[in-house]
This record gives structure tokens, C-alpha cells and sequence, in this order.
């Protein structure tokens, strides 16, 4: 019965792992992290606003330039501002944005460790 | 123009039965054995009128009636008679009415069919949620009434945003307030029951239901919300971690965190400082969640009208509820369970102490995410974004662990539990990396957290099925609830590794052809409907596999107001969904196609719908 | 005492969270990018409007001169609105007024400057619109007061008689 299912799974997947990441990756991973500043809301990635589209040209210009993805994302906050980043990179600005959540989570399990460590 | 008399004095009068009942409750609170009668029509009448008024809002959207204020902002004659009614609640004012109709139902309901529980209790209840009544009627009355008239009479409206007259749109506040809106019911009772002090493991039978209630239709209310952006908005996505959709979410966990903590409390008196504080923490945060996107403190592409002076009365309001629970927390509760607070380390009730960690700290990665912007602005006067990136990073690893609890959690006994079927436990981890490795060994990237994210969740998958199999039908609902989580996270994320996307300009009659893919722009028509015009672009697309589709995506431009949009072509098959839009590029005569593949988008659906499933299943069980 | 920290510690935490928000209501909520800053003029290459001819910005751009780049296109509304401003501001002849035309087609622009004027003492093109990008802006129109090839001064939307002014005392 087990070894039905796994044969079943595994047959359905199969096909899947032969399909290819897709091309332009690191341009679209750069583009998904760069704000539409005129659409409150989206991504220059999925965005088909005029200034996404022409972010988007300067991208490319960037990347056959030879910048590195972190390169071209300081161009772009030299022009626009820390705001136009959807990844908060960490800097002094953002420590306690990343440090924050997980400050709680470990505050949340020595809370629960004392709880339990008493008794065996 | 007489609706909006009946609707507004209909207020009134609600805003004053909510003060009497003050009164009232105040005079029958010690000398009762059952509820006073007075109390109970009172309550059905507050309900009755804001219904009145509710029903009066629909009927000037319906009829077009621009000597309302609300009406001419968001309506259009022109606009079809689904969307004119669905308007009615697409807007500030309206959507304010419909708080007061859930809060308003919602009390009525409790106190109908809330038997063996002391009357005190439910007069206070009562009185809790009348607070919150009353405030949301001055609210409305002061800052945000429906029912402004406007001389001269304008003969046409302004129109509701296209995007927004959508099936799922139209129904998705409704169902998503009766969730959130509903958990104010909960925050009332905890309150009372609190300062009753009659919180045991009877009363949280009782307080069972409506959590689940509550909770289920939250979980549908965001899916609907989820289903619009994906084909509504034009992007293809379905969770943006925008504010709008951060602030649905965050009710969510803590409402599901105190779902399992009131499962616990049925059996065993613990955790009952938990299911206090959650209860007061869900109905916190949908307020704040209102206070967040009607305030215009927020940037976002789902928010409404800003205006400071809304937010304000919210604020206030908000915070009066907050340190009014504080304060019966601390005055009125004494954790008696102390002694039981020591638990063994492998027990169900470890279990669910860890479930409330992960969860609570998921909520506090969604709050701060969310709000960390606006106090960076305040303090430093630094603008930042937090989007996606962020979320995902905090996110996922802990998915990990999380799945894995999920998956060996149900299984432990209380107090004290050893792991049974070891043999079973350890096979099925070792098929799910295998598999997982399988499927992921022709990609390149982050091959290693995939491997693990996808084996943890394929584990809580096959957990589940082999226990729904192996007949056990202890707990039917959480077996179905979790596998329906399970396989959420599988779908969104082999929906995420397996989607591929093809973006070209293409002019009429050219063709683009890669190694799997064969788009052809066939042609071009003109439609013309009631509200809109549209250019409706023909595609014929065929694939690898000998798939072929036609493809019919539009641009439209709406009358009133003049916007234009794009709408997706989506064709939705069990195991894919195949997507594609256009877009207007200026000054060219070439269109900017968008096609994309997106496979077990159906599966999204699906299993949050399973997930809510197995809330309604738990809801419809007697008492064991 | 250590069960009267917990509640008053909680109390003072929530009331600090009200104070931020109740702060934060204050502030207008529609991000604009930074406009104070004095940055230098990006260095570019185009072609100039009429003629089609390659052009260096640093050809365009002066030492000791007040400019003032417009971005504008015959296809944004607001660009008409503001158009008067511009060649009321030419006719007073204290600063040059060069043109950016963004994302248009050439036809149409011409047009748009035969119904409505030229105030522009030279124009450029930006087809894509990675110019506009390397000034930092983001639409149209815009507009920037540029001295000795460092930015003083940039105006994102219409101008309008208010802003005239302040350029006009700014120039002096």
C-alpha cells in the first residue's frame, strides 16, 4: 500500500524534474526586489508601468556591464533611496527589524524550557 | 432619498438601544437567574435596525441614488446590478456598516444560543461588546456616515474601481468580517469570563464553537482575498506580503494559536493565561489591522480613503480596549495552574507549547515586518520597504521544524507519551528526502533548503494520509486540517520551483517560438460591453506535450471611473494553471505578452479550502 | 513586586506603541524620494530632438549658468498644465530651460510643441527612459534646477506659480 503510493507520487513528479529553471534568472530575481515606486505596491518584476519598464532596460544595461547584483542595487538606492529595496538589507537602520523576531523566538523557548525542565 | 433618512436614523436609534442596554445590564447584572427579557429584544432590535440600515445602504446603491454621498463616490449607473450591491460594502462607510452588522449579529447569536452558562456571564459579555458596538456607531455617526446627502443631486456617480467588481472581491469582505468581525464575540466573553473567573475546561466547550466559527471563515475570507489578486490584479501572484494582506494574515495565527490552546483547555485546565491573552491579541489585531489601512499610515495598493481624522478615533479607540484588557488580565487573573506547569518533555502538551512558540514567533515576523516602517519614519525619519524577501527569510527555516512538530506532535499522549511505530515514524522521513531529492536533483538552485523544506512537508503529508488510512478517526478534523497544510506548502512550493514564464513584444500576426512553447498572436478584436470597451487579443499557444489552447486576454477601458485594465486569460486545469496577459507598451505598435505556467495552482485552493474542512468538521462533531 | 513589574512594564510598552502611531498619522504617508540633496548631474549621451544628432550631456550643461530640466512628453496631461509656466518663465529670460522629452513618439511631441510653444533652449530625447532614471526620476513631469552641474533643486509633478517663485528667488 505504501509502495503504491511513493510509486504513484513519484510518477506524477517525474515529469516536473525535467523542466529548466527559466533564462534571465538573475535579472528577474533583481527586478523582484526593486520597488515600483509609481504603483504603490508591486514589483518592478511584475509591474508594466513606463518607469518599471525602463528600470527594468537599466537593469539589463547593468548586468551586461558586468555589476554585481549587490552593485546595482546601491546605484539604484543612490538614486531613489533605501525605499525602493524590497530586501531591508541589514544595516543600522534594520538590526532590530531582523533581530527583533528572532530575540522573541528565543525568549518564547527559554520560557518554555523552564516550564518543562524541572520535571523528568 | 427617504433611504437614507430610514438608514441614518436607523443608526441612531441602534447607538441609543446600545447605551440602554448599558443601563439595563447594569440594573439586572445581580438579580437574575435567567437572562432578562428586556435585554434579549433589545439586543435583537440593535440588531434589527442596523439591518434596516444596512438594507437601506443596498437599496440607494441598487436604485442609484446620488443624493447619497457614499453612492455617488462609488457607484455608476452603468454598472452591473451584481457589483451595484456588492459596492455597498467595497467602501469605507459601507464596509463600517457591515462591522456593525457582524459585531451586531454576532452578540445577538451568543446570547440565543449560549445555555449552561451563568447569566452574569453573558449579561457581561454583553456589555463587552457593547463597548465595542457603541464605539463603532460613533465611529460611523461622527467620521463616516453612509448616508451624507449632497445637493445638487449629481445625475451620475464616480464609479467603483474596476478591479474591484469582481466575483471574488464582491463576497470576500463578507465572508473575511464575519471572521475577523467574529472574533470580537470572543475577545467579549474572554473578558467576562475572565473577570467571572469561570474559565475551566466547560467553559471552553462552550467558547469552542465560536472560535471556530470565527476562525473558519477568516481562513475562507482570506483565501477569497488570495483568489482575487491572483485573477484579478494581472501578476499572477497570490500573497504579495503586502499590509492589506499582512493584516488579514496576523489575526489568522493568533485565532488558529488559540484554536489549538481552547482544544487543550477542553480536556485539561491549562493554558488558560494562553487562550486569555490570544483571545484579547485576535480581536487587537483586527482592530489594529483596521486602524492600519483606513488611517493612511500605510502605503498599499489595497488601501482605502487616508484620512488622519478616522485613523485618529481608531487609534484611541483601539488603545482604550488594549489597556482595558490589560487591566482584567492582571487584575483578575490568577494562574492557579501552576503546579501543572511543569510538563514532561515529550507530551502532547509540550506539543502544543511548541506549536504556540512557532506560531507566535510567525506573528511577530508578520507584525514587525508590517509595522517596522512606520517606526523607523517616526523615529529617524528613514523610509524603508519590507517586502517579500524579508518575510521569506524569517519564514522558511522554521517551516522546517514546524512541519516536523506538526507531523509527530498529534501523535504523543498527554503528560507523558513514548514515540510508538518508531519503525514507521523513520521510514517515511527517509522516502520523503528521497523523494524530495527525486524531484529536485535536475535544479540548480538552493538545492539543499528545497530538499529539506519539501521533505518536511511531504512527511506531514504522508503522517496524515497513513493515519487517515490506519482508521484511527481519533481526531478526524486535525488530521484533515493538517494534511491540508501539508499540502498547501507543497503546492506553493512546487508551484513556485515549477513555474516558467515567457515575456516578449509581440505585433499581430507574429509568432514566438522557443524550445517548449509556441505562442502565436493570431489577432485582434474590439468588444464593447456596458460599463467597458476592450481590445481582445487572440493567442494560439502550444507546448511540448501537445497541448494546445486558445488564449483570449483584453485590455479594457472602463467608463466611469477612466481607468484602463488588464485582464489574464486563465485557462485552470487540475495539475497546471496556463496565464497570460498583455499590456500596452506607449508609442509602439507591439503588445508586451506575458505568459506563464503555473502548475498546482488549483492545489493552493484546494487545500486551504481542506484546511478550513476540517475546522467545519470539528464544528459539526457532538461532544465526545 | 515582581508581579506589579510585569503589568506596568506591559502598560508603558503599549502606551510607547500608541505614542509612534499616534505620531506617525501625522506625517504625510505618499514616499517621495529625498529632493534636498545636492548630487552632481549624471553624465550621458543622447540624441538631440530635432536634428537627431548625438549629443553629450556636458556639452549641454555649463559652468556658472542656472538650468532647468523638464521632463515632459505629449502624452501626460499634467505636462500641458504646466506648460505655460515654462514659457512664461522662458520670456523672462534669467535661466535656460532645456528639455528632456521622455518615452515619446516624435511625431506627437512635435506637435505638442506646435500647439503649445517652445520654451526650450535645447531638447533631448530619452526613448527608454534610462535617462530619466539616471537623474533619479520617476515619471512626468519632473523637473530639476541644475548650477555649476550639481542639482539644487528638484520638482517632482507640475509646476505651478508657487514653485515658479521659488526658482525665481533660488536664481538670483
Amino acid at each position: 500500500m505504501k509502495f503504491l503510493k511513493f510509486f504513484l507520487i513519484v510518477i506524477i513528479l517525474f515529469p516536473l524534474s525535467s523542466i529548466n529553471a527559466d533564462e534571465n534568472d538573475k535579472r528577474n530575481k533583481i527586478t523582484k526586489n526593486l520597488r515600483c515606486l509609481i504603483c504603490q505596491g508591486q514589483s518592478v518584476y511584475d509591474s508594466d508601468s513606463e518607469f518599471a519598464n525602463s528600470l527594468k532596460i537599466v537593469v539589463d544595461k547593468k548586468l551586461q556591464e558586468g555589476l554585481s547584483e549587490d552593485q546595482i542595487y546601491e546605484y539604484f538606492k543612490t538614486k531613489y533611496g533605501e525605499w525602493i529595496l524590497y530586501d531591508p538589507g541589514l544595516n543600522k537602520n534594520t538590526y532590530i527589524l531582523w533581530l527583533l523576531p528572532i530575540l522573541i523566538f528565543l525568549i518564547g523557548g527559554a520560557i518554555i524550557y523552564k516550564s518543562f525542565i524541572v520535571k523528568k | 432619498m427617504i433611504y437614507s433618512l430610514i438608514g441614518y436614523y436607523s443608526l441612531i436609534i441602534g447607538l441609543i438601544i446600545g447605551l440602554s442596554l448599558f443601563y439595563f445590564s447594569y440594573k439586572n447584572f445581580n438579580n437574575s437567574n435567567t437572562l432578562d427579557t428586556k435585554i434579549l429584544s433589545f439586543t435583537f432590535l440593535q440588531l434589527f435596525f442596523v439591518v434596516i440600515s444596512f438594507l437601506c445602504l443596498i437599496f440607494s446603491f441598487v436604485i442609484s441614488d446620488f443624493s447619497n454621498e457614499t453612492v455617488f463616490n462609488n457607484s455608476h449607473t452603468t454598472k452591473p446590478l451584481f457589483y451595484k450591491i456588492s459596492g455597498t460594502w467595497g467602501n469605507h462607510e459601507g464596509s463600517l456598516l457591515l462591522w456593525l452588522l457582524v459585531l451586531t449579529l454576532f452578540i445577538f447569536l451568543f446570547l440565543v444560543r449560549t445555555k449552561n452558562q451563568p447569566v452574569k456571564y453573558k449579561i457581561l459579555t454583553l456589555v463587552f461588546q457593547q463597548i465595542i458596538i457603541v464605539g463603532f456607531f460613533l465611529f460611523l455617526i461622527k467620521t463616516s456616515n453612509p448616508f451624507n446627502y449632497i445637493f445638487p443631486i449629481p445625475t451620475e456617480g464616480l464609479g467603483l474601481n474596476p478591479i474591484l467588481q469582481d466575483p471574488a472581491l464582491a463576497i470576500h469582505p463578507p465572508v473575511l468580517y464575519l471572521g475577523y468581525v467574529g472574533s470580537s464575540i470572543i475577545f467579549s466573553s474572554v473578558l467576562a469570563a475572565t473577570s467571572l473567573k469561570i474559565i475551566s475546561t466547560s467553559w471552553a466547550s462552550h467558547i469552542k464553537k465560536w472560535i471556530l466559527i470565527s476562525w473558519i471563515f477568516l481562513t475562507l475570507g482570506i483565501l477569497l482575498g488570495s483568489i482575487w489578486a491572483y485573477y484579478e490584479l494581472g501578476w499572477g501572484g497570490f500573497w504579495f506580503w503586502d499590509p492589506v494582506e499582512n493584516v488579514s494574515l496576523m489575526p489568522w495565527l493568533a485565532l488558529t494559536t488559540l484554536l489549538h490552546c481552547i482544544l487543550v483547555l477542553e480536556k485539561k485546565s491549562i493554558l488558560t493565561s494562553w487562550v486569555i491573552i490570544l483571545s484579547i491579541t485576535t480581536f487587537t489585531l483586527s482592530m489594529c489591522g483596521t486602524f492600519l489601512v483606513r488611517s493612511g499610515i500605510l502605503n498599499s495598493v489595497h488601501t482605502f480613503a487616508n484620512d488622519p481624522e478616522r485613523g485618529l478615533f481608531i487609534l484611541v479607540f483601539l488603545f482604550i480596549l488594549i489597556f482595558l484588557s490589560i487591566l482584567i488580565f492582571f487584575f483578575f487573573h490568577k494562574d492557579n495552574d501552576r503546579k501543572s506547569h511543569s510538563f514532561f518533555w515529550l507530551s502532547k502538551e509540550t506539543s502544543i507549547l511548541i506549536n504556540n512558540w512557532f506560531m507566535m514567533y510567525f506573528l511577530s515576523v508578520v507584525l514587525i515586518g508590517t509595522v517596522y516602517p512606520i517606526f523607523l519614519d517616526v523615529i529617524s525619519s528613514q523610509k524603508i520597504s519590507v517586502g517579500p524577501p524579508f518575510y521569506h527569510k524569517l519564514i522558511i527555516p522554521f517551516l522546517i521544524p514546524f512541519l516536523l512538530m506538526m507531523a509527530i506532535g498529534p501523535k504523543l499522549k498527554w503528560i507523558k507519551s513514548q514515540l510508538e511505530d518508531k519503525i514507521y515514524l523513520i521510514s517515511f522521513l527517509i522516502i520523503s528526502i528521497l523523494l524530495a531529492f527525486l524531484v529536485l536533483k535536475n535544479f540548480n538552485q538552493n538545492i539543499l533548503i528545497n530538499t529539506i523544506l519539501i521533505s518536511s512537508a511531504l512527511y506531514l503529508f504522508f503522517m496524515t494520509l497513513r493515519d487517515f488510512f490506519s482508521q484511527k478517526y481519533k481526531n478526524i478534523s486535525q488530521n484533515i486540517a493538517h494534511f491540508g497544510f501539508s499540502l498547501l506548502i507543497l503546492s506553493i512550493l512546487f508551484n513556485n520551483l515549477f513555474a516558467s514564464e515567457i515575456i516578449t513584444n509581440l505585433k499581430v500576426g507574429e509568432t514566438f517560438e522557443n524550445s517548449k512553447t509556441k505562442i502565436v498572436f493570431e489577432s485582434v478584436d474590439q468588444k464593447k460591453e456596458k460599463n467597458y470597451n476592450a481590445i481582445v487579443a487572440n493567442f494560439f499557444i502550444s507546448n511540448l506535450n501537445g497541448e494546445e489552447d486558445r488564449f483570449s486576454p483584453e485590455l479594457r477601458i472602463y467608463n466611469q471611473p477612466v481607468i484602463a485594465t488588464s485582464e489574464a486569460d486563465i485557462k485552470t486545469t487540475l495539475m497546471s494553471d496556463k496565464f497570460i496577459v498583455i499590456n500596452l507598451v506607449q508609442n509602439q505598435d507591439f503588445f508586451n505578452v506575458r505568459y506563464q505556467v503555473k502548475p498546482f495552482m488549483l492545489w493552493i485552493w484546494l487545500s486551504v479550502i481542506l484546511i478550513s474542512f476540517g475546522g467545519i468538521v470539528s464544528f459539526l462533531q457532538k461532544r465526545s | 513586586m515582581k508581579n506589579k513589574i510585569l503589568p506596568f512594564s506591559v502598560i508603558i510598552i503599549f502606551g510607547i506603541i500608541f505614542f509612534i502611531f499616534y505620531k506617525g498619522l501625522e506625517d504625510s504617508k505618499i514616499y517621495i524620494p529625498d529632493v534636498n540633496t545636492k548630487k552632481e548631474i549624471p553624465v550621458f549621451n543622447t540624441k538631440e530632438f530635432f536634428s537627431g544628432e548625438n549629443v553629450k550631456s556636458s556639452s549641454i550643461f555649463e559652468l556658472d549658468k542656472f538650468y532647468l530640466l523638464n521632463i515632459w512628453s505629449s502624452w501626460c496631461v499634467p505636462c500641458r498644465q504646466e506648460h505655460p509656466f515654462l514659457m512664461n518663465l522662458n520670456l523672462e529670460n534669467k535661466l535656460n530651460i532645456i528639455g528632456m522629452n521622455y518615452k515619446d513618439n516624435l511625431k506627437n511631441a512635435e506637435n505638442f510643441l506646435k500647439e503649445l510653444g517652445n520654451p526650450y533652449k535645447e531638447i533631448f530625447i530619452d526613448l527608454d527612459g534610462t535617462i530619466a532614471i539616471e537623474w533619479g526620476a520617476y515619471g512626468v513631469p519632473e523637473s530639476f534646477l541644475i548650477y555649476n552641474n550639481e542639482i539644487i533643486k528638484k520638482y517632482i509633478g507640475p509646476l505651478n506659480q508657487e514653485l515658479i517663485d521659488e526658482i525665481n528667488l533660488l536664481i538670483k
